[in-house]
């Protein structure tokens, strides 16, 4: 009986366009929706709530009534009040200094990989590229620390000078970190570009700068945005990398994160910042056309 | 374009040197994890395997790997399904709405972890469902949906739809299609999306931290919790380097079926 009705619906679904798709659609978008959605409504909401201490002093709940105390407390009547404008300058700083220092590495890396090596090599270097993806996050982290360390570390010995813990390692280590999605997405664009439209700027009298600049880079370009989505997003939302190496630097996750362990609400309404700065991120790439290759 | 040898030379000395950069915090913390000496101290000193037989007997590791995989096996489970239908959904039909599902796909990795981490413990304490072991999977399969959408899109773009018509035209119905035909040809992209969902699930720690309770430490939690306490030095370099050589195992998975799927692709 239950394979003879699972034929029916399947053979129903077959003759109704509408039908498959509600099928296909409905799971996915439900759970997204209700769950992710709705946990961004979630964070909102939260934002309007505030800690409240009861008459007696000692005891902090939540107070549900919606304010705009969290807003007043984050906001100057033209932007963020000086304190967390900082660390948001500053976080939006690492992420920027991370997106490019991913960029200029990846490019000749991505370059080479795709259209240089020979077709045996590319598959090892492929490999070799994205293996440390795997290779856990806080372990690479940590392993920095040690190479950081400003008394014993390997850096100090063997270089004479290390940055020792702080924002610039914080920088270095998270550059190390994301550096193989940038050169999985603009690696992806490289193989994309056909050989012979090098070909053909180089038969028209191009040097090989000026065919990198003219038409190498734009044909990249919204690989190379995609690419950034991942370096800038994710240093924008991390803070354990700054906890292991970055010394007392505190970047938006860290305060988010100490806030949300005794004023939640407040923690939510900060939180409001990143994504704001990510949707504007996300609407600029949208117009390369990266969005496509995410 | 026309490289001259020298540029030649001097890209493929780049790359060298940035592959070796890749490497050698993964092959320090190898080195450490057989030194005898308790600190990072340059150059370690020292042979043993000592650190790996006290680290053997550690239930804390243990434990916790065990977390780790539970987690990230049921995450994959659910992201199968859902980011099979919506692959499905969106590249074989158009529809109104189709480019706001396609972003609300994105959202949840698109978005800073810090913010996935605490909207997600937001609606969870909205709803007063305290944080365990099964809001963590929920919270992991959130953001694993999109690595098995975007595997599966992408597969689903190269293969024609010829395929599904020609097995009609012969008398298949349509589960006989989707079992012969559509499944065969995606399988490779499904188990391409799985692997990277569970690596993904497997390493993550922002959204985990918020989302679960204290009493289940996921193997990046035991992790955060231990690397600067002293006394635990030589374990945690044992840890960390048996995470670094475990994950050889899915990338050479990886590796042989990314091969297979395009032997596929181009036999097409």
């Amino acid at each position: 009986m239950p394979r003879q009705l699972g034929r029916r619906v399947g053979r129903f679904a077959a003759a109704h366009e509408r039908f498959r798709l509600a099928l296909e659609l409905t799971p996915p978008v439900v759970w997204l929706v209700v769950i992710y959605i709705g946990a961004l409504t979630a964070l909102v909401v939260t934002s309007f709530f505030t800690m409240a201490t009861d008459p007696t002093g000692l005891v902090t709940k939540l107070s549900t009534t919606p304010t705009l105390t969290n807003f007043r407390r984050l906001l100057t009547s033209a932007s963020l009040s000086p304190a967390y404008r900082t660390v948001t300058l500053r976080t939006l700083q690492a992420a920027a200094t991370v997106t490019i220092v991913d960029a200029i590495f990846a490019i000749p890396v991505a370059f080479y990989v795709a259209k240089v090596a020979s077709k045996w090599a590319r598959r090892g270097l492929i490999v070799a590229l994205t293996m440390p993806l795997w290779a856990g996050y806080l372990v690479k982290a940590y392993a920095w620390r040690s190479l950081l360390d400003p008394q014993g570390g390997a850096i100090k010995k063997l270089v004479g000078h290390t940055p020792g813990h702080g924002f610039a390692a914080s920088v270095i280590v998270l550059s190390y970190l994301w550096f193989p999605y940038m050169v999985i997405a603009v690696y992806a664009g490289f193989e994309r570009l056909p050989n012979s439209l090098l070909e053909a700027s180089t038969d028209l009298g191009a040097k090989n700068f000026r065919t990198f600049r003219s038409v190498v880079l734009p044909q990249v370009m919204p690989s190379l945005v995609a690419g950034s989505v991942f370096t800038f997003s994710l240093t924008l939302g991390d803070f354990y990398v700054n906890q292991i190496v970055g010394g007392t630097t505190e970047f938006l996750g860290n305060v988010i994160r100490r806030q949300f362990a005794t004023d939640a609400p407040f923690a939510a309404a900060f939180a409001i910042v990143p994504i704001v700065v990510m949707i504007v991120y996300l609407f600029g790439a949208r117009a390369t056309g990266a969005l496509e290759e995410l | 374009m026309v490289l001259s040898r020298a540029t030649r030379i001097a890209l493929r000395i780049f790359v060298a040197l940035v592959i070796a950069l890749l490497y050698a915090p993964l092959l320090y913390v190898a080195r450490l994890s057989i030194s005898t000496a308790h600190n990072f101290a340059w150059p370690p000193r020292g042979w043993t395997v000592g650190n790996w037989r006290d680290a053997m007997h550690e239930p804390g590791p243990r434990a916790a790997l065990w977390h780790s995989m539970l987690t990230a096996t049921t995450a994959t489970v659910i992201a199968l399904v859902l980011g099979t239908l919506a692959a499905f959904a969106l590249s074989r039909h158009r529809f109104f709405g189709r480019n706001t599902v396609g972003l609300a796909l994105v959202l949840p990795i698109a978005l800073p972890g810090i913010v996935t981490a605490i909207a997600l413990r937001s609606a969870f304490d909205r709803i007063n469902v305290a944080v365990s072991s099964g809001t963590l999977a929920v919270a992991h399969a959130t953001f694993c949906v999109v690595i098995v959408y975007n595997n599966v899109s992408a597969r689903l773009g190269r293969v024609s739809r010829n395929l599904d018509e020609a097995s009609a035209d012969l008398g298949a119905g349509p589960l006989q299609t989707l079992r012969y035909v559509t499944f065969p040809l995606m399988r490779t992209a499904l188990l391409a999306g799985a692997l990277l969902a569970f690596a993904l699930s497997f390493d993550e720690i922002i959204v985990t931290t918020f989302n679960v309770d204290g009493g289940y430490q996921t193997l990046p939690l035991w992790f955060a919790d231990n690397f600067a306490r002293p006394n635990k030095i030589p374990v945690v370099n044992v840890v960390a380097t048996f995470v670094v050589l475990a994950s050889i195992v899915p990338v050479y998975f990886a590796q042989r079926i990314s091969d297979g799927g395009l032997r596929t692709a181009a036999s097409m």
